[in-house]
């Protein structure tokens, strides 16, 4: 049963109807997510989505909204936005993107919160609304900011380093607190509208809690904290669902919550790590972040795209690792080039993506997807890891920390037991690199210094347009 | 600058200093080229197709007195250095330690001399090292003469006469021509066992797919520059023990164990090589410091209580179209190292031109001072690794469960039936949501976040109920919430139509 909040209009179709329309766009909503599962569907689910949404949003609009002057220029608009958004949004910006849209999702959950409490008037509070209204609003709010924190420091507007405040556990826990009591006390307490004040006072604790929270994070976390935030979003959107009695909220927010909630959790296991771990921040300050004795590990072999290039031709299988350097140098297109070139040699060209590489979820396979990479040829760590040491050439393209052997091999490191694509195991490895620099992790990378490593310094797009040339 | 390539005079030699492939690589560092008529004949290069790699051919005297650089395989012969023009630069294999009285002649007609078997055993001169390219080839050579002295299959076969067993081999010394002997065994389908005094070695001659014999006993023999050291006796002793046992049982055995201008260990004993089955064979690849085997004879194939013994000490010369090949590959990084046809300099202030410069401007630079060498990092405490176990899934699933056990109990306290229902719904979805999604192919995730972004911009229904409200601040509220929902909508749906477009097989 479906009560509508503030209806002042008697609906053009029955409740029953709506409640149908609902029922249809929830199991919509769950196939279009069952679609992702394979390439071959994903298309097909993106358009269960649409349908979904699009019977959702009808039925809302013939339920009995009289508004409509106000009420469609602002959809109109909306969708003008989003649509010049996704139609101008870089493939390596992605990750921006998504996180500007988690943000929206909160900032429109504490709106949707505040004027739920205000449309009450003075009518009599359950107590459990109000906690509802309570929880919409201070999830939302830390969705908000934190969202807009993330995509600062993916934009590299903020910085990237994690901010670590002095007792920042100590201030988190007590702005959590402080919004149960007394705000929250004080709140459900209030007759009428008389809590306003209190809930305006918990929507601000909860914008700081959410820049404090993910300015804390560092940037290469960004996976994780962009999922959880995902999550977060589908949280705030179940809460308004129940703080407005609307079952499709609930149940979308549901499905995008426990969705966005299995992403953080691939993600930190592939980097071995709790989630608290990651949410509370600080990574690579603690004791054990300085490599040991680890100044002078050797030296390092240097090779030349000519090199490259023949090492290329000679070679019966090749296998390329991406990560984020490879989206900021844009070097896609051109590894796909080379990759044609080499797939019309018979050389077997595989790409091989670690879950965290980049800065999103799957973001390397898009990235290789817009290069036109076929997919069938694009494989997960674990998919590859076992055919490394019959692979003549790996070719890590700006990755560090998800090749690095000391996760396997130096208990002390601070990235041990993190699961890493075993490049070292292969033939040769040409490592492209703009610089010696350590990875994210702040962690040396012994693999630069192996026997059969190969560096090619340089920015990743030049180096490989050279290798392409000499590929001939 | 010119090159000269000179044929090899030594008796028996085929190899040539370089191929017609690195000749163009030559050319192209900005040096020219002059090879001597039929240079390359017992390496299979004619004379045409270093013409065609933009080389000229000229006679033996002409190479000599022109060329500004020599480029040879085997140490010069007397005669030969005084072919040279004064100040030129000769780079070949010299064996410094052993040829003093060359060095002296080289320095006295003021040729300049780069021994290429004096490059410093560094990483960044792997590319460099000539007696890694020819103790490759020595190992690989090294199998293939043991196979056709062999008189039965190395791989095991069930055939319609009969089964045949694999041959078994045993390599002592895992170096570079250890390995590339183990490598070509168990590529012919040979059982092959390797020992070797450093552990280190273990792990490259099991990924080689060999079985890596161990002594009961503890001792590292890993030396300085790459070879190994000279053990105790109680080692030694536990060593020949295990040849002994082993040589009954094997079919071949090549040894390695050289010692850089030193005589030879012995290893096989004349009383292992009769435990031998009849028509084994022995590769001694140590035969030119007078062999590990007490019966090698330098040069020859001997036959000693029906064994086959093989001494050759010109390995990488009987493959000497690849060893002409991998050798000019090591000039062509030397030269490129040494500045190209431009700069060409001998800069001693870089350590392997240093090391490897045994005389410059009438000078005998060898031995090269010594550089101080970083001693090996200490052995690693072997500390417990802190079981540092992936406890992000359950830690998650508690915080869920937990939070979930607190809401129903607090909330549940009161709560109308209808708030049952919407529990009931909203837990369900979750469980839903998470089958549906451990589905989603990794490959996917981005646009699933994408997807669910625009799903979530579902709470666009939320604005949409209180915008016809009556209050002004509660419609200015919903009508921003719907904005941006809206963006949301049409901006997540969009795009991941946009991304999945590209995903192509």
């Amino acid at each position: 049963m479906i009560t509508l909040a503030a209806i002042p209009q008697a609906p053009v179709i029955p409740a029953g109807l709506l409640t149908m329309a609902y029922l249809v766009a929830g199991v919509l909503f769950v196939l279009s997510l069952s679609g992702l599962s394979t390439q071959e569907t994903a298309k097909r689910g993106n358009v269960y989505g649409i349908t979904g949404m699009t019977i959702a949003i009808a039925a809302t609009l013939l339920s009995g909204i009289t508004n409509f002057a106000w009420l469609i220029p602002l959809m109109v608009v909306g969708a003008f936005v989003g649509t010049v958004l996704a139609k101008r949004v870089e493939m390596t910006s992605m990750p921006e993107l998504v996180a500007m849209l988690h943000s929206f999702v909160g900032l429109a959950a504490v709106l949707v919160g505040l004027a739920s409490y205000i449309n009450h008037g003075d009518k009599p509070h359950e107590i459990v609304h109000q906690v509802e209204i309570l929880l919409g609003v201070f999830i939302g709010g830390v969705t908000f900011t934190g969202s807009i924190i993330a995509f600062g420091k993916l934009r590299g507007s903020i910085g990237s380093k994690p901010l670590l405040l002095p007792g920042r556990h100590l201030a988190n826990a007590v702005m959590v607190i402080a919004c149960v009591w007394p705000l929250g006390v004080q709140f459900i307490g209030a007759e009428g509208t008389g809590g306003l004040t209190a809930l305006i006072i918990i929507t601000v604790i909860s914008f700081v809690l959410g820049v404090h929270l993910i300015m804390a994070i560092g940037g290469a976390d960004m996976p994780v904290v962009v999922s959880m935030l995902n999550s977060y979003s589908g949280w705030a959107a179940a809460a308004s669902g129940f703080m407005l009695d609307n079952d499709l909220l609930i149940i979308t927010g549901a499905l995008v919550g426990s969705s966005g909630a299995i992403l953080s959790y691939i993600m930190c296991r592939a980097m071995n790590r709790s989630l608290a771990n990651v949410i509370f921040g600080g990574f690579g300050t603690s004791a054990g972040a300085t490599p040991a004795g680890g100044e002078e590990q050797g030296t390092v072999t240097e090779t030349t795209a000519e090199e490259v290039a023949d090492m290329m031709n000679d070679a019966g299988s090749v296998v390329f690792v991406p990560g984020y350097g490879m989206a900021v140098a844009q070097a896609q297109h051109v590894i796909h080039e080379i990759s044609e070139t080499l797939r019309g040699k018979g050389v077997e060209v595989r790409f091989a993506i670690h879950p965290v590489a980049g800065r999103l979820p799957g973001h390397m396979n898009v990235l290789l997807a817009e290069a036109r990479v076929p997919y069938d040829i694009v494989f997960e760590m674990d998919e590859v890891n076992e055919d490394l040491p019959e692979t003549d050439l790996v070719v890590v393209v700006g990755a560090n920390d998800i090749v690095n052997p000391s996760a396997l091999e130096d208990t002390a490191s601070p990235i041990a037991g993190m699961p890493v694509i075993e490049a070292w195991n292969a033939r040769t490895v040409v490592a492209l690199k703009r610089s010696m620099a350590a990875g994210y992790s702040g962690v040396e990378n012994p693999l630069y210094f192996r026997e059969n490593t190969r560096m090619l310094f340089g920015d990743a797009k030049e180096t490989l347009t050279a290798v392409s040339e000499n590929l001939g | 600058m010119l090159i000269g390539i000179p044929k090899e005079i030594a008796a028996g030699e085929r190899r040539v200093a370089a191929a017609p492939e690195n000749v163009a690589k030559f050319i192209k560092l900005g040096f020219e080229v002059a090879v001597e008529a039929g240079a390359g004949q017992a390496a299979k290069f004619p004379d045409s197709l270093y013409e065609q790699a933009g080389a000229t051919v000229l006679s033996a005297t002409d190479v000599w007195a022109k060329a500004d650089i020599i480029l040879k395989i085997r140490p010069p012969q007397d005669d030969e250095v005084e072919l040279a023009r004064e100040g030129a630069t000769l780079i070949s294999l010299i064996q410094p330690a052993q040829n003093g009285d060359l060095l002296e002649r080289l320095a006295k007609r003021k040729v300049n001399a780069i021994a290429m078997d004096a490059v410093p055993r560094i990483s960044r001169a792997q590319s460099m090292d000539a007696l890694s390219s020819m103790a490759n080839i020595a190992g690989y050579r090294a199998m293939v003469e043991a196979a056709s002295e062999f008189g039965r299959f190395f791989t095991g076969q069930i055939t319609a006469a009969g089964r045949v067993p694999p041959a078994r081999v045993m390599v002592i010394g895992a170096g570079v021509a250890g390995l590339s002997a183990i490598g070509t065994a168990v590529k012919l389908g040979a059982v092959v066992r390797a020992f070797d005094t450093r552990p280190a070695v273990k792990d490259e001659v099991k990924s080689m797919g060999a079985e890596f014999l161990e002594l009961e006993f503890e001792e590292d023999g890993t030396g300085e520059g790459g070879y190994a050291k000279v053990m105790s006796k109680e080692f030694i002793e536990a060593e020949m023990k295990l040849f002994a046992e082993q040589a009954a049982e094997v079919d071949i055995i090549v040894t390695t164990a050289m010692i850089p201008g030193k005589k030879s260990p012995i290893l096989i004993t004349e009383e292992m090589v009769r435990s031998m089955k009849d028509g084994s064979v022995i590769v001694d690849l140590a035969a030119e410091g007078g062999g590990n085997c007490a019966l090698t004879r330098p040069n020859e194939k001997v036959v000693e209580h029906g064994v086959t013994i093989l001494g050759y000490t010109d390995l990488p010369s009987r493959l000497a179209t690849q060893s002409s090949t991998l050798y000019g590959n090591n000039l062509v990084k030397l030269l490129g190292l040494l500045g190209g046809g431009e700069a060409f300099k001998l800069d001693f202030e870089d350590e392997i031109v240093r090391g490897a410069t045994v005389v410059r401007d009438g000078e005998i630079t060898w031995p090269p001072p010594q550089t101080a060498v970083p001693p090996p990092p200490p052995k690693p405490a072997a500390a417990k690794p802190e079981a540092k176990e992936a406890k992000g899934g359950s830690s998650l699933a508690g915080i869920l469960l937990g939070i979930t056990c607190l809401v129903l109990l607090a909330l549940g306290w009161k709560s109308s039936s209808q708030f049952l229902d919407q529990l009931t719904v909203f837990t369900l979805s979750c469980f839903v949501g998470y089958m549906v999604v451990w589905n989603v192919t990794p490959a996917l995730h981005t646009p699933l976040m994408s997807v669910t972004n625009a799903i979530s911009g579902i709470i666009v229904l939320g604005g949409m109920l209180f915008i016809s409200s009556a209050n002004q601040a509660v419609t200015i509220l919903s009508g921003i919430a719907v904005l941006i929902a809206t963006i949301n909508v049409a901006g997540g749906f969009l795009v991941t139509q946009r991304m999945l477009k590209m995903f192509r097989k």
